[in-house]
C-alpha cells in the first residue's frame, strides 16, 4: 500500500520525506473518481507539472511555500515589485536586509533553499512582457495579485490562448484576493466556466468623490487629502512627478491637507490617513493571506493530481468567498458564465447610457462603471471612429466628438467596440439609451 | 511651507511602518495587546498546523511564544513543515521550528521545551506564564482533560486543533464570560441618526437649515443636508397623520414619494443629490431603535445585574448603560454622521450637534459608572476612554459564553447536553459539517482505545498502515456516536435521512482514515490561518471570535461554525 516502497527513482530517504503526501496520493478516497488510479503515475505527474505563480507578495509568498510542499517541482514566478518595509508583517520570505531587492528573486531563492529538490524560476518584470508561447508552457496559473488590471490581463490572455483543437491550450486559472479579514479563491476554466471578467462586478471600484466637493465643499478629512493630491499638487508642484513612496511628498500632501482641513474646521487628517488615501492602501494581514493562498493551492493540488474533486469543474462550485471578521463564514458557489462577457462571451454587453450626456462624460464614466472599469478607452462603432486616445493625429481628428451628445453620435442600441491600452482585446458594448 | 508653522517632521515610527497594513484594522490598542501576549503551542503529530498558526502570529508581532514538543526531526517532517531544514534531522523539532519562526520577526521572543507533555503537566503552575494555549491532536484524553480543566479554572483561552488529510477542525474554550466591546460592525449598517426622536438641538438645527426651503435659490436648496430634509418632511407628514411618523412599509413608501417630489428638476443638473440621498435613506433610517438580542443578553446577564466590588469594569459600564437605557429609552448616541451633500460649514455644524449629544450622553453614563464604583467601594476606577468606547459601540457589544470542548474518554460516549437537539438537526442539514466533526471524534476515540505500544509511546493513528480495516472500526464508532446523540436528544431521525447521514459519515471517516494521520501542507496552512485569526481576535478582544467550533472541508472548500 505505502508508496515509499513502490517508488524506485531517487534515494529512498529522499522519498521518505514525502511520506504523508505519497500516502494520500497512493490511496483512493470516497470522493475520487472510480477510474482514478492512485500511486506512482500521479506522483510523477505532479512532479512534472509546470506551474506559474503570478505575484510574490503577501499571497505569492504563501503560494510558493505551499506549492513546494505540495509536491510541485517546477514552479515559475513573476513579480515586478521590490521589497518594502511595510511588506514584512506578512511576506514571510523577506527579511529587513532584503528591502529594495526584487520580490520574485528573493522568494524563489528562499523556497528553493528550504525545500530541497524544487526548482523555482523567477522573472522580475511585468506579465505583459511575456507572449503567448511563454504562457502556453504551463499546466496552470495561480494568481496572488492586488491589481485588478493585471488579473484582467492574464484572464483575457488565457481565454485568448484556448484553441478548441488543442486540449493542452486550456490553462486553468486559480485566483486569490484579500482585503483585511475578507478574501476569495476562485478557479476559471477559460471559455468553459465564468471568467474574471464575468465576475468583474463582484469587485466594484470605490466611488470617486466629485471634483466640486474637493474644490469647494470638503466635509471629510479624506476630501482635504484628495484635494491636496489632485488639485494642490498640480497647482504648486506640477514639475515634480508625485512619488507616493517618497516620504517628503507624502509629508507635503499631509501638511497641505491639514492646513485645508483647519480652514474648514474639519478634524481627523493624519499622516497615516494621507498615506492610505493617496496610495489607496488596503489592509492586509498574514492570517487572511494564509487562508486564501492555501485555498488556491489546495485547488491546484487537487487539479494536478485528481486526488479529490476541485472547484471549477463545469456546472459545479467555482468560487469561495471568505469572511473572517465576525466569526468565520464561507460561501462557496457556482458563479455563472455571462453570455455577454466581453472576454469569454460572444454577445455584446448592454450598457445603459444617458443619450444627453456627452462622449467625454461617457468616457469618464467608463472608469467607474463596475462592469467596464476602462481608464483610457478608444471607441468606435462599426461605421466610424468616435474617439482615439492615440496616435496624436487621430486623437486630434476625433477630439471634437468629445463635446457632442451621445444621441448625435450613435443610435439607441448601437454596438460599439472599446479598446484600452491595458488589454489586448476589444470590449463589445451595446449602448442602450436610458428612458 | 510658511515659516511660521513648525514643520511636522515625524512620519510614522519604524514599527508603525512595519505594521501599517494591520494597524489599519486593530489599531495601536490591538497591537499592544498582541505584544503583551505569551502563547504556548503544545505540538504533536506531523505538527504543521501548530507551526503555521504561530507563523501568522509571529509576523504581526505577538510578544512571546513557546513550543512544547518532544518530537525528533525526521525525514517526513521535511516534506511537510516549512520551518525545518535538512541539517536539523535528528534534532529537536521544538528547538528548530522555534528558531526558524523567530527569524520572521526580531521583535518576537520565542522559546521551546523538549520535555514530554506528561511530565511537563505534572509541575505545579506549568501553564501559568501563558495567556493563551494551542493544543494540536493527537493527544491522550487524560492530558487534554487536564488542559481543559486548566482553561476552566484559570480562564486561559485554550484551542484544540485537529488537522488530517483534507479536513480540519478546531474548538475554542473561552472564559465563561468573554465580552467584546470593539466588534467592528460594518459602518454601512450601523449609522444611528435618531431621526424618529430628534433632541432639541437637532430640531433647532433643522429648523434653521430648512427655513424658507421653498424660496431658497437652487444652490442652497441643493445643499440642505439630507438628514434635515427627512426631518423637515417628517414634520410635514405628521401634520396630516395625527402626529404619527410613517409606521409601515406602505406608509414609508408613500413618505419616500413625498420627499422625492420635493426635489427640483428645473436646475442645471436636472435633479438634486441631497434629495437622492434622502430618498435612499428613508427605508433604513426610519426604524424605531430596538436592542439587538446580543445586547439584551449582556444586560440580562447575572454579572450585569449583580455587581460586586470584584466586578470587571465591563460589567459596571454595562450596568450603567443599562440604567441609562431604562431612564432615556435609548442607548447613548454614538455621535458619528455619514458623509452627505452639504456645505462644509453646515456639515461641520451638524457633526457638532451629534458630537455634543454623544458627549452629553457619555458624561451621564460616566456619572452613573462613578456612582456604582463608589457604592461598590472600588478603588480602581474604569478609564474614561473605556467608557467612551463602550458608549460608541453600545448597540453592537457582544458576549461570548465560553464552554469546554469535547474531550473523548475511552469507554465513555460523547455528551452533547443542551446542544443535543441542535446537533441532531445538523445531521440532516446538507450545509452543516457536523458529520465531519463526528468523524474526528470517532478518530479521537479510536486513538484513545488503541493506545500506545507497550512502551507507552505514541498512540496508534487510524489508517497508518491498514486503511480499510481501520476505516471500518472508526465508522462503527462514528455510527455509535450518531445513535447516542439521537438518543440523548430524545428524538428519532427517520429514514431515508438516517441512512443518508450514516452513509455520509462513513465517507467522511474513510477520507480521514485515508490520510492515516498525515497533514497536507495546504490544509494545515489554511487551518493555521483560521486559528491565528481567531487567536488575534481573542487576544485583542476585537471583532467576533468563533463560538466555539469551526470545521473545514478541503474537498468541497467549505467551512461551518457550530456551537457544542
Ligand atoms: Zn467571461
Amino acid at each position: 500500500m505505502a508508496a515509499d516502497s513502490a517508488l524506485t527513482n531517487g534515494a529512498d530517504s529522499q522519498r521518505l520525506r514525502w511520506k504523508y503526501l505519497d500516502r494520500i496520493l497512493s490511496r483512493p478516497g470516497p470522493f475520487t473518481d472510480p477510474d482514478w488510479e492512485p500511486g506512482e503515475a500521479v506522483i510523477e505527474g505532479l512532479s512534472r507539472a509546470k506551474i506559474l505563480v503570478i505575484g510574490a507578495g503577501g499571497l505569492g509568498c504563501e503560494i510558493l511555500k505551499n506549492l513546494a510542499l505540495s509536491g510541485f517541482k517546477d514552479i515559475h514566478v513573476i513579480d515586478m515589485d521590490t521589497i518594502d518595509v511595510s511588506n514584512l508583517n506578512r511576506q514571510f520570505l523577506f527579511r529587513h536586509a532584503d528591502v529594495g531587492k526584487y520580490k520574485a528573486d528573493v522568494a524563489a531563492r528562499f523556497v528553493e533553499k528550504r525545500v530541497k529538490g524544487v526548482k523555482i524560476t523567477p522573472y522580475c518584470g511585468k506579465i505583459q512582457d511575456k507572449d503567448e508561447d511563454y504562457y502556453m508552457q504551463f499546466a496552470m496559473v495561480v494568481c496572488g495579485l492586488d491589481s485588478i488590471e493585471a488579473r484582467r490581463w492574464i484572464n483575457a490572455t488565457l481565454v485568448g490562448l484556448f484553441n478548441e483543437e488543442d486540449p493542452d491550450s486550456l490553462k486553468p486559472l486559480i485566483d486569490g484576493g484579500t482585503e483585511g479579514f475578507k478574501g476569495q479563491a476562485r478557479v476559471v476554466f477559460p471559455t468553459m466556466t465564468s471568467c474574471i471578467e464575468c465576475q468583474l462586478d463582484m469587485h466594484a471600484p470605490r466611488a470617486a468623490v466629485p471634483l466640486c466637493t474637493l474644490a469647494t465643499i470638503p466635509r471629510q478629512p479624506q476630501h482635504c487629502i484628495e484635494w491636496a493630491h489632485i488639485i494642490a499638487w498640480e497647482e504648486e508642484r506640477k514639475d515634480i512627478t508625485l512619488d507616493t513612496d517618497d516620504p517628503e511628498h507624502i509629508t507635503w500632501l499631509f501638511q497641505k491637507a491639514l492646513k485645508r482641513a483647519q480652514e474648514f474646521n474639519i478634524s481627523g487628517v493624519t499622516y497615516s490617513m494621507t498615506q492610505g488615501v493617496v496610495k489607496n492602501i488596503i489592509p492586509a494581514i498574514a492570517s487572511t493571506n494564509a487562508i486564501v493562498a492555501a485555498s488556491c493551492c489546495n485547488e491546484a493540488f487537487k487539479l494536478a493530481t485528481n486526488s479529490n474533486p476541485f472547484l471549477g469543474i463545469p456546472e459545479t462550485d467555482n468560487y469561495m468567498m471568505y469572511t473572517g471578521d465576525e466569526s468565520i463564514y464561507t460561501y462557496t458557489f457556482q458563479h455563472i458564465k455571462k453570455p455577454d462577457c466581453p472576454v469569454c462571451g460572444n454577445l455584446a454587453k448592454n450598457l445603459e447610457v444617458d443619450s444627453k450626456s456627452t462622449l467625454q462624460e461617457f468616457i469618464d464614466s467608463l472608469a467607474e462603471r463596475p462592469e467596464a472599469q476602462l481608464k483610457k478607452p478608444t471607441i468606435r462603432t462599426e461605421a466610424k471612429s468616435l474617439y482615439y486616445q492615440s496616435p496624436p493625429a487621430l486623437e486630434e481628428q476625433t477630439r471634437p466628438n468629445l463635446s457632442k451628445k451621445l444621441s448625435e453620435l450613435v443610435s439607441d442600441g448601437e454596438e460599439v467596440a472599446i479598446q484600452d491600452p491595458a488589454f489586448q482585446i476589444a470590449f463589445k458594448f451595446k449602448l442602450v439609451f436610458k428612458k | 511651507m510658511t515659516g511660521t508653522t513648525p514643520p511636522i517632521l515625524q512620519g510614522p515610527t519604524s514599527k508603525e511602518k512595519k505594521y501599517d497594513r494591520q494597524l489599519r484594522l486593530w489599531a495601536a490598542s490591538g497591537q499592544a495587546a498582541l505584544e503583551e501576549s505569551h502563547i504556548l503551542l503544545i505540538n504533536s503529530g506531523p505538527g504543521v498546523v501548530g507551526v503555521e498558526t504561530l507563523k501568522n502570529l509571529v509576523l504581526p508581532g505577538i510578544g512571546n511564544f513557546t513550543i512544547l514538543d518532544s518530537t525528533i526531526v525526521s525525514e517526513e517532517d521535511l516534506g511537510v513543515n516549512f520551518f525545518l531544514e535538512e541539517e536539523q534531522l535528528g534534532g529537536f523539532r521544538a528547538e528548530h521550528t522555534c528558531n526558524l519562526l523567530k527569524e520572521l520577526n526580531p521583535d518576537v521572543q520565542g522559546s521551546y521545551i523538549t520535555e514530554r507533555i506528561e511530565s511537563f503537566l505534572l509541575k505545579a503552575d506549568a501553564l501559568k506564564p501563558y495567556t493563551l494555549i494551542l493544543v494540536t491532536a493527537p493527544i491522550a484524553p487524560e492530558l487534554l482533560s487536564k488542559l481543559s480543566a486548566n482553561a476552566e479554572t484559570s480562564a486561559i483561552p485554550t484551542f484544540y486543533i485537529h488537522c488530517t488529510g483534507f479536513y480540519s477542525h478546531f474548538s475554542i474554550h473561552l472564559p465563561p464570560a468573554f465580552p467584546i466591546v470593539d466588534t467592528h460592525p460594518d459602518p454601512e449598517t450601523t449609522t444611528d441618526l435618531r431621526l424618529l426622536a430628534p433632541w432639541p438641538e437637532l430640531s433647532q438645527y433643522t429648523a434653521e437649515k430648512t427655513s424658507g426651503l421653498m424660496e431658497m435659490n437652487h444652490h442652497d436648496h441643493g445643499h440642505v443636508p439630507y438628514l434635515c430634509l427627512l426631518l423637515y418632511y417628517l414634520e410635514e407628514w405628521k401634520k396630516t397623520h395625527d402626529g404619527q411618523v410613517p409606521q409601515n412599509y406602505k406608509e414609508k413608501t408613500a413618505f419616500r414619494q413625498t420627499v422625492s417630489q420635493g426635489a427640483r428638476t428645473d436646475n442645471a443638473e436636472g435633479g438634486e443629490e441631497n434629495y437622492d440621498e434622502a430618498v435612499a435613506a428613508v427605508l433604513k433610517s426610519l426604524n424605531p431603535a430596538e436592542l439587538k438580542s446580543s445586547v439584551k443578553e449582556v444586560f440580562d446577564a447575572s454579572e450585569c445585574k449583580l455587581l460586586t466590588a470584584d466586578s470587571p469594569d465591563f460589567w459596571i459600564i454595562a450596568n450603567a448603560i443599562w440604567s441609562f437605557y431604562v431612564a432615556r429609552g435609548a442607548l447613548p448616541l454614538p455621535g458619528s454622521v455619514p458623509d452627505m451633500k452639504a456645505q462644509s460649514a453646515d456639515y461641520v455644524q451638524l457633526q457638532n450637534v451629534y458630537k455634543s449629544k454623544a458627549r452629553a450622553d457619555l458624561s451621564e453614563v460616566l456619572q452613573r459608572v462613578r456612582g456604582l464604583e463608589k457604592k461598590l467601594g472600588k478603588t480602581k476606577t474604569a478609564e474614561e476612554k473605556e467608557v467612551e468606547l463602550f458608549c460608541k459601540n453600545a448597540a453592537h457589544i457582544k458576549l461570548v459564553r465560553g464552554r469546554p470542548f469535547h474531550v473523548v474518554q475511552p469507554g465513555k460516549g460523547v455528551k452533547w447536553e443542551d446542544r443535543a437537539k441542535a446537533a441532531v438537526q445538523g445531521l440532516t442539514n446538507p450545509e452543516s459539517l457536523i458529520l465531519i466533526y463526528i468523524a474526528f471524534l470517532a478518530f479521537d476515540i479510536f486513538t484513545s482505545t488503541h493506545a500506545a505500544d507497550a512502551l507507552g509511546g505514541a498512540a496508534k493513528i487510524p489508517g497508518e498502515t491498514d486503511a480499510e480495516a481501520d476505516a471500518e472500526k472508526v465508522t462503527g464508532i462514528a455510527f455509535k456516536i450518531i445513535d447516542d446523540l439521537i438518543k440523548e436528544a430524545g428524538t428519532v431521525v427517520e429514514d431515508p435521512d438516517y441512512s443518508e447521514a450514516k452513509s455520509k459519515a462513513a465517507e467522511f471517516v474513510q477520507e480521514i482514515v485515508r490520510a492515516g494521520g498525515a497533514e497536507l501542507h495546504n490544509i494545515a496552512a489554511l487551518t493555521g490561518g483560521l486559528v491565528s485569526q481567531e487567536v488575534i481576535k481573542v487576544i485583542t478582544k476585537q471583532y467576533v471570535p468563533v463560538d466555539n467550533t469551526c470545521i473545514f472541508d478541503g474537498v468541497r472548500s467549505k467551512t461551518s461554525v457550530l456551537r457544542f
